[in-house]
């Protein structure tokens, strides 16, 4: 693969060897993947380590005396020390493995909410959430008498902050909880208002970071988090392995959310003990392999350098926002190129994103369509859906050039 | 499921069910209506059925709502095909008679977007006369079938 030195451009081009997807036609035309929002592809560094992982080391882990065993642990707990790495954690026991964001995120609301939420209390979200950032918290909410609170957003598709003050006089609120790229949009937030202000309630802050950790350098302790969920196949690891990170002093407070296997220090009749972390939130057996193919998958983004990762992407949003703009009947959705990441949403006047991404398909294009698991900005936006076509490291600017040319041929079938 | 080409998916019936939509409106004090939601893609549709002197046969039924040319297009075909039928019949009807008027190989995930007017329609009907449910609904009745 191509390494790029600090503060130097990647080359897309050189990366796009790596995955072995773009090494077939879709309907007899070169691959466009613009998905990768939904989920990356994966290089061959990845899928390797996960092949030899199985080949030679492939075991269950914690708890086999024997080699294969030792090998199988030592392989996932060097995967936990990539993952501390990446995000900049103080401790790497508080970096737990579950299936994805979506889980580690119902992981907090359910063993955090359910013991510290109660009548009175609020949970503040904003328009902006995926659901998995908004639904555990909407449900834990309600089951526990608690008030679920969204900040809508301005016309500018930032979360509108005036409403914070009317809300801390009227609400005892305990979470905050956001995301750091919005899924739909791409918007890049400025989190430091809302973090102060959270911790200024007395609230914990948890940060669905699904969106943003594939794409710029996450550090938890720069945000000033107390919860951080990413999800491994958004960041070219496999699929059904992501990660929490949480404050250590506030997971050692906390009820497990899994009980089973693994996660016990010793089991009576009349009582069960919790393990240490991450022991006590990882019952069952692991998704080891994955995890291995989540360290590999760090490796492989360091390597390139997250910074070039970013900078490559706002120059493909500039790119694309500009090419998109010459589509008559478009309506483009977001933030000017310097504050989104690789994500353009729009729309074609008069046509379903459904019918657009079909056509698209049939000339190798591939985007998504529909409202992106975010129905409250769907709502807001008066859409039921948008398009959007998102980008990545291995993306390259003749995939949005055709991009344009499948919107002509849209519009040309429903002209 | 056979590659849909361009030309077939979106051939000129199709197209032109859905620029110019049968039975597209809404009856007001219907005595059968219901409303359809596909979440995967944000379809949205209401059926409206006014029936007979009989209380049986449909004397009308149009429908409102927006979503892809698929959705809207199967539902303004099951509109014409529909009108003049009895509750019975419409509730009983098989799939595959307004998949054979669509007349294009559909990929699974379209396939619910064909599949939502009618759906509906039975869902309407259910509500009104207790017909059965379409399938995959049956053994919902607790459900809050809006």
């Amino acid at each position: 693969m191509a390494v790029t030195a600090p503060g130097t451009k990647l080359d897309a081009r050189a990366l796009r060897s790596d995955f072995p997807i773009f090494e077939q036609e879709m309907h007899g035309k070169p691959l466009a993947y613009l998905d990768s929002a939904n989920s990356s592809q994966k290089p061959r560094q990845v899928l390797e380590a996960v092949d030899r992982f199985y080949e030679t080391s492939y075991a269950n882990v914690h708890r086999a005396v024997h080699l294969l065993g030792e090998r199988a642990t030592a392989g996932l707990e060097h995967a936990r020390e990539r993952v501390r790495a990446l995000l900049n954690a103080p401790d790497v026991r508080e970096i737990i493995f579950v299936r994805n964001a979506t889980e580690a995120l119902n992981l907090v609301a359910y063993s955090w909410g359910l013991n510290n939420l109660g009548p009175g209390d609020a949970v503040v979200v904003t328009e902006l959430e995926h659901h998995s950032n908004f639904v555990p918290w909407q449900y834990i909410a309600g089951r526990q008498g608690a008030e679920f609170l969204m900040v809508a957003i301005d016309e500018n598709g930032d979360p509108d902050l005036s409403q914070l003050d009317a809300i801390a006089r009227d609400h005892n609120v305990k979470v905050v909880a956001t995301n750091l790229v919005s899924n739909s949009l791409g918007t890049i937030h400025d989190l430091a208002p809302l973090v102060s202000w959270a911790h200024a309630q007395g609230a914990i802050f948890v940060c669905d970071a699904a969106q943003a950790a594939p794409h710029m350098r996450v550090d938890v302790q720069a945000i000033g988090a107390d919860f951080v969920a990413i999800s491994g196949h958004k960041m070219c690891a496999p699929s059904g392995i992501g990660a929490l990170w949480g404050r250590g002093e506030l997971l050692q407070s906390m009820e497990p959310f899994l009980l089973g296997g693994h996660m016990i220090n010793a089991v009576r009749v009349d009582k069960t003990t919790w393990g240490e972390l991450p022991h006590k939130f990882e019952a069952g057996t692991s998704p080891i392999a994955e995890a291995v193919g989540l360290g590999a998958a760090v490796d492989y983004l360091e390597a390139i350098g997250l910074e070039a990762i970013e900078a490559h992407e706002h120059e493909l949003a500039a790119y694309a926002l500009g090419r998109l703009a010459e589509v008559p009947g478009i309506t483009l959705y977001g933030p000017p190129a310097e504050r989104r990441a690789g994500v353009v949403s729009f729309n074609m006047e008069g046509i379903h994103p459904h019918d657009v991404a079909q056509i698209l398909d049939l000339q190798g294009v591939a985007i998504r369509a529909g409202h992106h698991c975010c129905q409250p900005l769907m709502h807001k936006l008066g859409v039921a859906a948008t398009n959007r076509a998102s980008f990545y490291l291995y993306t390259i600017p003749d995939e949005i050039d055709q991009l344009v040319d499948g919107l002509h041929a849209v519009r040309k079938v429903f002209a | 499921m056979s590659d849909p080409g361009l030309e077939s998916l979106y051939r000129e019936v199709i197209l032109d069910h859905y620029k110019n939509p049968r039975g597209h409106g809404v009856i007001e004090n219907a005595d059968a209506e219901a409303e359809g939601q596909n979440p995967l893609c944000g379809d949205e549709v209401s059926v409206y059925v006014a029936f007979d002197e009989d209380g049986e046969t449909i004397d009308d039924v149009k429908f409102s709502g927006r979503g892809c040319a698929i959705s809207q297009a199967a539902t303004s075909m099951l509109m014409e095909m529909t009108k003049g039928r009895t509750a019975h019949e419409v509730a009983t009807l098989d799939k595959d008679e307004l998949l054979a008027e669509i007349g294009v190989p559909l990929t699974p995930v379209r396939l619910k977007c064909a599949m939502l007017g009618l759906t509906t329609l039975k869902v309407a009907l259910h509500k009104a006369k207790g017909t059965p449910l379409p399938d995959g609904l049956a053994g919902f009745d607790d459900l809050e079938l809006t």
